[in-house]
């Protein structure tokens, strides 16, 4: 019985960054129907820059601060780059955002390196116990400044002009032209939204499981599968589906397989994709034949 | 009509020329061994081309597919005894049935649904491909038994070459009859339009399902193939990265283009060899010529007015 | 005709002056994991191999020729050391090959030096590399094995019963997997809990809690190398359990305390002795030739020595003894040489190779049980 609980923590802290992740993807996706392949490299980037700024000796603040700056120029490299691609079908713009993908991954190995990393805690080693389960103050910390992240998010599209700006282009593009809403800005500012949220989590992740050139992978993979099974396109849908994806990765690792447990997330997709395209709480795009 | 086909058969009896003179540019055993990667590649690229060109339908799993079928193959051979030849074909049977049954659902999907469906599924078949070790060898692969056909061991890498040669053209050959056939068009008309090609009473899940299939076929050939010629395989076959990669060859070649499918899996085969003096910067340049072609030749380099490579499509 | 002639021996000078300066080198292969989940072992046998082919090249080779080091780097993948063990063969040609650094690439490219006939001096530790022996195949390490029954031999010291096994999946974890399993009985163990995780995992704690929840574990031993028991130590002490954990000679590199951090206070590891030779004592076998390269290696890099790079150390040195034995730089000939070492001053102990041995080390020399106390190496009582 302890050990449920003990699961269900893990399962949630894992969840949250998952979440992240797939509000990243969800926020590029509502604003431009892309779906960003080298979404996990910004989660990289965060971490990676994190580690190596402090390791360059800048405090704390400075190194979060230039370590978001950082992923949200490479967010804007991005943007840049599809904006002048000649082809934007979607099998092009896959292969563009996957050839990124490995692009960041070629360039984290070469400005960086290809060895494993991790920061200590940023608040220190300490523990509760709640149940006979332990829980870092690190996992609290990513418990709260995503619940922070996916709040304010929340509020700004739907509290500020910009973000009321970039609903409505999301709903009728057409229409927010006609509005004189200037696209363009607003699609990058979303790409670099989604490039803050990457980094920060990547960065509050590398205490617990250490970073290296490679973790935007299995993460970019397993964020897009959360925010498909919420629901692609909603907001809560990626909180949900981080959640859900967390916890019962986490609970098949304990009791069915810990072998299987990177599975979870890509049996789940397909469950969704097949049964329920449009996700728990359904989205606002669904596209089936 | 009649000047349609003498095209193709030029371009054949083109390839087949450059076929028959590279061995003589190769100067040791090592060439060999590229050279017949890069056609096992294009064989599986030209089934994947058939898909994705033709019938429309992105596979980001289709590496995991050729991983799957080679390891039926090697199982099959080593440790129950069949022969090579029919370990394959069994595998064959095996990956078609898997195919076709997993087409049905996966095939009314569109768009970016449909490519993350394909990607679940490839990344689930290296997983367990990874994880049942008993079977498999697990993450640090097994080894495979030589390959004999009829009796003959294939050993030496100017056989293997003949034979995966030889296999080429066939394949492009039968794909060129396929293309031209009314089979052929009427795939043509289901990726131009399926509600148009729906209300003339085409079963389109139908049609699309036998590409599926034909394309996990080919893959299976090539992937137990080689498997067979390397003499060991391991999990990284079903990776995520080598379907990535497949993937890259058929756009980078250029999509819908069969000469584009054999251009791409030969330049992404040899590139890794070219960049091993490079290896810190191998990924960042293998990124960056992804990124520049999809951004300035989007339509791949077959696209490009080169005389000689024509485009089927 | 003149001309022709000319030409001629022209031809034959320029061909005959390449054939010279050819002869001059020794081409040595080199497999190694520099990168990847496996870095540490690689990272340092890289390094040190370097170190050493340049100093002999300075002092004028071996038997007058220089060595040429040809080393590529796999990442740990089992599948990239085919293709370059293949590269090594077939297109380098070289003469002798050095690692690979872990057990899964040894096992995979078995195969290829048998059929070249070339001799591989593995840097990987499971006993299976060398036990059926091959003909061509030497290994560098003590095995996992003797691992098993040197950290036995400690839990029996402390009366300890009830083992708990950790393991990664790759080749070596899996592999002192299986010896450990195979040596409890003898030493009186019973091993009560037996988890696995993965070569690129990140996250261990499901299967520590499930040791943690076990009331029989009075002990735990992770089989493992490279970053994997990293991450279990970390979750170990993030879970704060307490019973005593033992690491295997896969983590004897400093890489290993920085990664795993204050978690690795009390852990217990096995090792080669190099990672503490200035602690042995002084009637310790090879002594000398430990101190000697760790000042080497640490002055050269500035970098605290890892084990990893004295089977680097100890594999070079085999081929050039072997090279100045038997008077040859042909394959089969080196491989003559090795089989034939007796006394040999490996870094990592003594060694005297046989046609049955193609290990010659032995528990005594070629093993220590340390433990981590202040971020670093002590012997452990």
């Amino acid at each position: 019985m302890n050990e449920l609980f003990a699961f269900l923590l893990s399962g949630v802290t894992i969840g949250f960054i998952y979440t992240l992740v797939g509000l990243g993807f969800t926020v590029i996706y509502n604003s431009s129907g892309i779906i960003n392949f080298s979404q996990g490299e910004f989660v990289m980037a965060g971490g990676m820059s994190m580690v190596f700024l402090l390791y360059a000796g800048l405090p704390l603040g400075i190194s979060f601060i230039l370590a978001i700056m950082i992923t949200s120029l490479i967010g804007i490299v991005l943007y840049k780059l599809i904006s002048i691609s000649k082809d934007s079908s979607q099998i092009s713009l896959i292969i563009l955002t996957l050839g990124f993908a490995i692009f960041l991954r070629g360039l984290a190995q070469v400005v960086f390196d290809k060895q494993l990393h991790t920061l200590p805690s940023f608040v220190g080693d300490g523990t509760i116990e709640i149940f006979n389960a332990t829980l870092s103050y690190q996992a609290i910390l990513i418990m709260v400044v995503s619940t922070i992240i996916v709040i304010s998010l929340y509020l700004f599209f739907k509290k500020t002009k910009t973000g009321q700006a970039m609903v409505a282009t999301s709903n009728n593009i057409d229409a927010a032209k006609l509005m004189g809403i200037n696209i363009k800005k607003i699609v990058m500012l979303n790409f670099v939204i989604s490039s803050v949220i990457a980094s920060i989590g990547g960065i509050l992740l590398t205490p617990i499981t250490s970073t290296n050139y490679e973790v935007g992978i299995m993460l970019g993979l397993k964020g897009f599968c959360a925010a498909i099974i919420g629901g692609l396109g909603n907001p809560f849908g990626a909180v949900a589906g981080g959640l859900v994806l967390g916890i019962l990765e986490s609970l098949v690792a304990g009791y069915v397989s810990s072998e299987y447990k990177d599975a979870v997330a890509f049996v789940v997709l397909l469950a969704i994709l097949f049964f329920m395209p449009g996700g728990i709480f359904g989205n606002t795009k669904s596209q089936r034949v | 009509m009649m000047l349609d086909r003498l095209n193709i058969n030029k371009q054949i009896i083109f390839l087949s020329m450059i076929l028959i003179i590279a061995p003589f540019l190769f100067q040791n055993d090592f060439h060999y061994e590229i050279a017949i990667l890069a056609i096992l590649n294009a064989m599986i690229c030209i089934g994947l081309n058939l898909l994705m060109g033709y019938a429309g339908q992105v596979s980001l799993g289709h590496g995991a597919f050729a991983g799957l079928g080679a390891y039926i193959s090697v199982i099959l051979t080593s440790n129950y005894e069949f022969t090579p030849l029919f370990s394959i074909f069994v595998s064959i049977l095996i990956m078609s049935f898997l195919a076709f049954v997993i087409s049905k659902p996966i095939l009314k999907l569109k768009g970016h649904y449909l490519a993350m469906a394909t990607l679940g599924i490839g990344i689930i078949i290296s997983i367990v491909l990874e994880v049942e070790e008993e079977f498999t060898g697990g993450t640090d692969g097994m080894s495979v038994d030589s390959f004999t056909m009829f009796g003959f061991e294939f050993i030496d890498s100017l056989q293997w070459y003949i034979l995966v040669a030889v296999l080429l053209v066939f394949f492009i050959w039968m794909f060129e009859n396929l293309i031209n056939s009314p089979f052929g068009r009427l795939l043509r008309s289901i990726n131009d339009s399926q509600k148009a090609a729906n209300s003339v009473g085409i079963d389109v899940s139908h049609y699309k399902s036998i590409v599926f299939v034909l394309s996990v076929v080919i893959a299976t050939i090539a992937g137990s193939l080689y498997a067979f010629f390397s003499g060991f395989i391991s999990p990284s076959e079903a990776s995520f990265s080598h379907s990535i990669e497949l993937v890259v060859m058929v756009v980078l070649g250029g999509l819908g283009r069969v000469y584009g499918a054999i251009i791409g899996a030969v330049i992404l085969t040899a590139l890794p060899q070219f960049l091993t003096s490079f290896e810190d910067y191998e990924t960042l340049i293998y990124g960056a010529i992804i990124i520049v072609v999809m951004i300035f030749i989007p339509k791949g380099i077959a696209s490009l007015k080169l005389p000689f490579v024509k485009g089927s499509a | 005709m003149l001309k022709k002639y000319s030409v001629r021996v022209l031809a034959l000078l320029f061909f005959s002056s390449f054939m010279v300066l050819s002869a001059n080198t020794i081409k040595i292969g080199a497999i190694v994991a520099a990168t990847g989940p496996a870095s540490f072992l690689g990272d340092p046998e890289l390094k040190t191999l370097q170190l050493y082919v340049d100093r002999i090249n300075k002092n004028g080779g071996v038997n007058g020729n220089q060595l040429k080091l040809i080393a590529y780097d796999t990442g740990a993948s089992p599948k990239k050391a085919v293709t370059f063990v293949k590269r090594l063969i077939n297109q380098d040609k070289v003469v002798a090959i050095i690692g690979p650094s872990t057990t899964g690439e040894t096992m995979a490219i078995l195969k290829f030096v048998k059929r070249a006939k070339i001799p591989l001096l593995s840097m990987a530790g499971a006993v299976a590399i060398i036990k059926p022996v091959k003909k061509f195949v030497f290994k560098m390490v003590a095995t996992d094995r003797m691992a098993c029954q040197k950290v036995m031999a400690d839990l029996n010291k402390k009366g300890i019963n009830n083992l708990a096994l950790i393991s990664g999946s790759g080749g070596f974890g899996k592999s002192m997997r299986k010896q450990c399993k195979d040596v409890a009985p003898s030493y009186g163990i019973n091993i009560v809990a037996d988890e696995t995780y993965g070569k690129k995992d990140s996250d261990m704690t499901t299967q520590l809690l499930k040791i943690k929840n076990n009331k029989k574990v009075q002990a735990v031993l992770n089989a493992g190398f490279g970053q994997g028991p990293a991450i279990v130590t970390k979750n170990y002490a993030q879970l704060k359990i307490k019973a005593p954990l033992y690491q295997s000679h896969g983590v004897a590199s400093k890489k290993f305390i920085e990664i795993a951090g204050a978690a690795a206070e009390g852990v217990k590891v096995v090792a080669p002795p190099v990672v503490v030779a200035d602690k042995l004592p002084a009637n310790f076998p090879n002594k000398k030739i430990a101190v000697q390269y760790k000042n080497d290696f640490e002055n050269a890099y500035h970098t605290q020595v890892a084990s990893f790079g004295g089977h680097a150390y100890d594999a070079l040195f085999a081929i050039v003894e072997a090279i100045k034995a038997t008077g040859s730089s042909k394959p089969t000939k080196i491989r003559d040489g090795i089989e034939n070492l007796k006394n040999f001053q490996g870094v990592d102990g003594i060694v005297n190779m046989s046609k049955k041995d193609h290990l010659g080390l032995d528990t005594k020399t070629g093993m220590v049980l340390l433990e981590i106390k202040n971020g670093d190496w002590t012997l452990a009582k």
